[in-house]
């Protein structure tokens, strides 16, 4: 992030900035990580910033919240570019990019009712091979129904 | 190679694979000529079938009785622990307990996959919904090798309901394991493929059309597999209604027909291929359910004893 960046939104003392967001994803992330904004913590997004690797992005930052590995893989899925800024004492304790996983078990519902996956009181957890990352596209492990982005970012989403 | 192995997807066998199981089911042509043998002795296999069946079920118990071995079989669900309400995983750990090899149908897609996570006896998917048939995919491969000599260079064409039929499926992915000159996928544009079929035929480079006229390309085939539109898996039965009947193997359809052409169909038919084809010297889909025995008896052979 540039100064005049910067300058939009102030600096944040504990949390995480999600950076590098595709420009237009980050209501997206926030709905992901289901942020609401009545959490009563401070929220800045930032939205069509200029990029010099994406040029343009968007930049989400949370006050007091840190990310579990399970919400990078869901950001990861709808933001393949972003980094996570892990924020202590106004400075970047840690940076990583997100990247998306070979695999992604729980996170995601099948999208066929058929899929065993989804039937009640069978002890089994829904598991995807990424087939494709541009554009993303997943297949159940279990019955090969395949998933595109648009059905992962509605059901991750609702939008 | 298979002891061991469990077979849901024919995906997963290599083609050195199916040629060891082909090699194996010319043996057991000669086994069954003796009247079968007692290599399997002792062994005890499970069908656990969720879903009907006749042919299948019968000719894998037919496969383990003629190789010496017994079978138990999951009684209909109505006298079953699954009419009190006992789930999938727990009947498959039950089934476990007590065979050597469980063979599993069921209506839901990946119930086959997640007994084998279950089992540590192999399991063989005799059916999952609309996803795969491995074994029937075996059988109708064996067939033209049986036919032909070989699958590759092939023109082969596969009619009727595309989308849901798993047998369909497991057969074009079967297929794909060769080297066919071309696939004519010949289906009403309602019963197309289904987007993972089509992706894997294109990861593979394998040629491929789909049409909805069978007469147009009946001159070009080598093969034509011909497919029931499988009624129980339409959402919507008036969708039914408007495609059935969409396609019927006549006498005269067949007049411009290759000489060798061969007509194979997984069973059970409706109303796809007129009776009067049964006589003609295209009809193969009478052996094809024969060939169900050996291949059978040969993948047990093989997953049980190596």
């Amino acid at each position: 992030m540039n100064e005049k960046q910067q300058l939009r939104v102030r600096k944040i003392k504990e949390g995480t900035v999600i950076d590098h967001i595709p420009a237009g994803k980050a209501l997206l992330v926030l709905k992901i990580l289901n942020i609401t904004g009545e959490e009563g913590v401070v929220i800045a997004v930032v939205m069509n910033v200029e990029s010099r690797k994406l040029g343009k992005k968007d930049i989400v930052k949370i006050e007091g919240r840190f990310l579990r590995m399970e919400e990078l893989n869901k950001i990861s899925l709808i933001a393949p570019t972003a980094t996570i800024n892990i924020i202590k004492d106004f400075k970047v304790y840690s940076k990583q990019r997100v990247s998306i996983p070979e695999k992604i078990k729980g996170i995601l519902k099948c999208s066929n009712p058929s899929c065993i996956t989804n039937q009640d009181r069978e002890p089994v957890e829904s598991s995807f091979t990424i087939i494709s990352k541009t554009p993303l596209k997943v297949k159940c492990d279990y019955c090969d129904q395949i998933m595109v982005q648009k059905d992962i970012v509605l059901q991750l989403t609702g939008i | 190679m298979l002891k061991g192995r469990d077979i849901i997807s024919i995906n997963e066998l290599t083609v050195d694979e199916i040629k060891e199981i082909f090699k194996t089911a010319d043996k057991m042509l000669e086994v069954l000529k003796e009247g079968g043998s007692d290599v399997l002795k002792g062994f005890v296999m499970a069908t656990a079938f969720f879903e009907p069946s006749t042919r299948t079920r019968l000719s894998f118990q037919t496969a383990m009785v003629r190789l010496g071995g017994n079978y138990i079989d999951l009684a209909e669900i109505s006298r079953s622990s699954l009419a009190k309400g006992e789930n999938f995983a727990d009947t498959i750990r039950m089934l476990d307990s007590y065979a050597d090899v469980i063979i599993v149908r069921h209506k839901i897609e990946g119930a086959a996959r997640f007994a084998a996570e279950i089992a540590e006896s192999p399991v063989i998917n005799a059916g999952d919904g609309m996803r795969h048939h491995p074994t029937q995919a075996l059988i109708d491969l064996y067939t033209i090798r049986r036919s032909f000599g070989s699958i590759d260079d092939l023109t082969i064409g596969v009619l009727g309901d595309l989308k849901y039929g798993r047998a369909a499926t497991s057969f074009i992915y079967g297929v794909t394991k060769f080297n066919p000159r071309k696939l004519h996928l010949i289906s009403p544009e309602s019963l197309r493929i289904r987007l993972e079929v089509r992706e894997h035929l294109a990861s593979r480079g394998i040629e491929f059309v789909e049409e909805s006229d069978l007469e147009k390309v009946l001159p070009k085939l080598d093969v034509l597999y011909v497919t029931r539109i499988q009624k129980e898996r339409f959402p919507d039965p008036a969708e039914y209604e408007k495609v059935k009947g969409s396609y019927k193997i006549t006498r005269r359809v067949l007049e411009k027909a290759k000489e060798n052409l061969i007509i194979l169909h997984p069973l059970p038919r409706v109303e796809e291929i007129s009776l009067d084809v049964d006589g003609t010297p295209y009809a193969k889909y009478f052996e094809q359910a024969k060939y169900g025995v050996p291949v059978r008896m040969a993948l047990l052979k093989l997953i049980l004893k190596g």
